[in-house]
């Protein structure tokens, strides 16, 4: 945990630093009639937000925040587990959208987290794994006109759009 | 007075519209389930389904949401009496006397007095805002930017002043969000600004609702699947007529506790940082020490699930009156609220109560039947809401992760929000686990584009002189009491050293 609050605040005063140097690009005085400069806000920002990290580095340095004293693991066996699980094929979902498509990357994420995270039985997987895209379509495409990414399947909907429209 | 009774009867016309009822009705269900899952409260529902609002019209949208709110108010109590687990962080309190009441064999009757505590502490802050919310719509009328800055210092300054968190980390969540919020086109000048990598997925900004959508839909899954330890236990319920007409019956001796925790909820509720977790521990807190026997507290005492339960409802009311009149979120549920206001193309702030009086109105004659809907769809369905608490996180996980995905597509159309909508979780969970409060930074992304040209204005009109916030009667006693809420922790912190030096010298 130690650690942990330590480079915690330490990747966020380098994102500060960014803040304040992409905002620098950008004029951070005062230009006359128009008010301060595009940059200014962000740049202030970024400069305060500096200032926080600084002052959690001092406080982990003097023990005072209750993270810098905990000597339990951030991460346990158990946490990294179940943090892998969830957040590792969220990714190769969103990932697969951008190929194979929304509609067909969904069913496939239900199908994994359903059947082998959760280990229900094949009916339950099936029916959630089809019936949720399939809601998604209708509510989506059809009751909000919101395309969703469909990668190269997109061909694979053109009857069914000429169903509906 | 007869204009408020006639706004609001135009109000009811417009929320009993079929459409609208049926958005209220449902809202309330939906609410409900989101409430009585442990884990998801209100915040994470009203986020989740924002972008599923789109479908409806903006008062529609709101009232949808706004009934959404109010059930979760009242599911929260299912879990935390049932399973011993809050079902939200605004339920906390009622785990403290409703669990040992249902171990006791009477959960039937802890789940009554919740669900009638909630109407008693809806009802009376929905009366409160119906009288609160036009005349203070009116002073807000002739505020100026440097007014509306004043306010957002202020907003910001109770999570310092008030707020329990780690006070660097406190204020590093608001500078991050505000910074968030300033990443796209610059509309005074109209330059890209932090565009990071070249990546032109931030030209058009960053959607609050992506932050929203990662911490309290993907960040909050992260984190309740790793606090949900090993297997729970639900407490077996007998319902009948019978028992619930007796147990309504014992329930009413408890009405000055409930009339106690609705006006405290509601008062509470109006300040951003405070909001309805604080409302119910402090009423909780309050009912205890006015009690003639205190020591029966924590062992199934009706007064302890009366008196949070009332105060957490009366303040999600108390937070819509700042939202509505001033523009200023009182909890992290109306600041996604207000964004959504932002999305649906109404400016928020006073001038909501004279331009599309509809929509304010409708939605506050919503709250009275969303509230009178929820109580009876609880009271009706209580053994649904328990099946609901045997469902394993399994199921929910997965739907919860799709609906994430889809709904953060769907603002923008960009897989770019997508992808940053997951780094945001994975980010704000793991800033959770070292205790980094994450509320001031959504509240910060919404009011953030809202601050920052009211600042500008306001320097334009002064010439870049920041004594326009202090120069002026209404902005200067806003500043000064924001500046002495920012100072507070620090008198605190000094006052303590000084009583430590008293008794150790």
């Amino acid at each position: 945990m130690r650690v942990a609050e330590l480079v915690m605040a330490i990747v966020l005063a380098i994102f500060s630093l960014a803040i304040m140097f992409k905002a620098s690009e950008l004029p951070t005085g005062w230009i006359p009639r128009s008010g301060p400069g595009p940059g200014a806000f962000p740049f202030w920002l970024g400069a305060a937000m500096l200032v926080c990290c600084v002052a959690i580095i001092v406080r982990w340095w003097r023990r005072s925040s209750p993270p810098s004293r905990s000597e339990e693991p951030y991460f346990d066996s158990r946490s990294w587990h179940l943090f892998l699980i969830g957040a590792v094929p969220l990714a190769i979902m969103i990932g697969l959208i951008h190929v194979i498509g929304v509609y067909f990357s969904l069913p496939l994420y239900l199908l994994y987290y359903l059947r082998f995270v959760g280990g229900h039985k094949w009916p339950l997987t099936a029916a959630i794994a089809i019936v949720m895209p399939i809601a998604t379509f209708l509510f989506f495409e059809i009751a909000l006109r919101i395309e969703l990414p469909k990668g190269f399947t997109e061909e694979l909907f053109y009857p069914i759009y000429d169903l509906f429209y | 007075m007869v204009e408020i009774f006639q706004h609001l009867s135009e109000g009811f016309l417009i929320a009993f519209t079929p459409l609208n009822l049926a958005l209220i009705i449902g809202g309330c269900v939906v609410g409900l389930f989101i409430g009585a899952m442990p884990g998801l409260g209100s915040v994470n529902g009203v986020a989740i389904l924002l972008p599923m609002t789109f479908l409806v019209p903006p008062t529609g949208a709101i009232i949808f949401l706004g009934a959404i709110y109010y059930g979760a108010m009242y599911g929260g109590a299912i879990s935390s009496i049932m399973l011993g687990i809050p079902g939200a962080s605004t339920a906390v309190a009622t785990t403290f006397d409703g669990r040992p009441l249902a171990l006791k064999g009477q959960a039937d009757k802890a789940l009554i007095a919740a669900a009638v505590a909630s109407f008693v502490g809806g009802t009376i802050s929905v009366v409160l805002f119906t009288l609160f919310a036009p005349p203070l719509a009116d002073v807000a009328l002739a505020f100026g930017p440097p007014e509306e800055f004043a306010l957002m210092i202020l907003a910001f300054a109770t999570f310092i002043g008030l707020g329990t968190d780690d006070i660097p980390k406190t204020f590093l969540s608001i500078f991050l969000g505000l910074a968030l919020a300033t990443v796209g086109l610059d509309i005074v000048s109209g330059k890209p600004r932090l565009i990071f990598f070249d990546i032109t997925g931030f030209y058009h900004g960053i959607n609050f609702l992506v932050l929203a959508i990662g911490i309290y839909g993907i960040g909050e899954m992260l984190w309740t699947i790793e606090q949900s330890k090993g297997e729970m236990v639900v407490t077996k319920a007998q319902v009948s007529v019978a028992r619930t007409m007796d147990a309504l019956r014992e329930i009413m001796r408890s009405m000055k506790t409930m009339l106690m925790g609705s006006f405290l909820g509601y008062f509470v509720g109006i300040l951003p940082a405070a909001g309805a977790t604080p409302g119910s521990l402090m009423a909780y807190g309050v009912a205890k020490t006015m009690a003639k026997d205190p020591k029966s507290f924590g062992k199934g005492n009706v007064d302890g699930i009366v008196a949070p339960e009332s105060a957490n409802n009366a303040a999600s009311t108390g937070s819509m009156l700042p939202m509505l009149t001033l523009g200023i979120p009182g909890s992290p549920t109306t600041a996604i609220l207000l964004g959504g206001m932002v999305i649906w193309g109404l400016e928020p702030g006073p001038k909501l109560f004279v331009d599309h009086t509809d929509f304010v109105w409708g939605l506050i004659a919503s709250l009275y039947a969303a509230n009178l809907f929820a109580v009876i769809i609880n009271i009706a369905f209580i053994p649904a809401f328990i099946a609901v608490l045997k469902m394993p996180f399994t199921i929910l996980a997965p739907i919860i992760y799709v609906l994430c995905v889809v709904g953060g597509y769907a603002p923008t159309k960009d897989m770019h929000d997508v992808w940053l909508m997951l780094i945001f979780g994975v980010f704000g969970y793991l800033m959770r686990k070292l205790d980094y409060p994450l509320a001031p930074a959504v509240l910060a992304i919404v009011l953030g584009p809202l601050a920052e040209a009211s600042m500008r204005q306001s320097l334009i009109m002064e010439q870049g002189s920041f004594a326009i916030f202090f120069n002026r009667p209404i902005a200067g006693t806003i500043m000064v009491i924001a500046i002495g809420l920012l100072l507070w922790p620090l008198v605190t912190l000094i006052r303590k050293r000084i009583s430590a030096r008293k008794t150790s010298g």
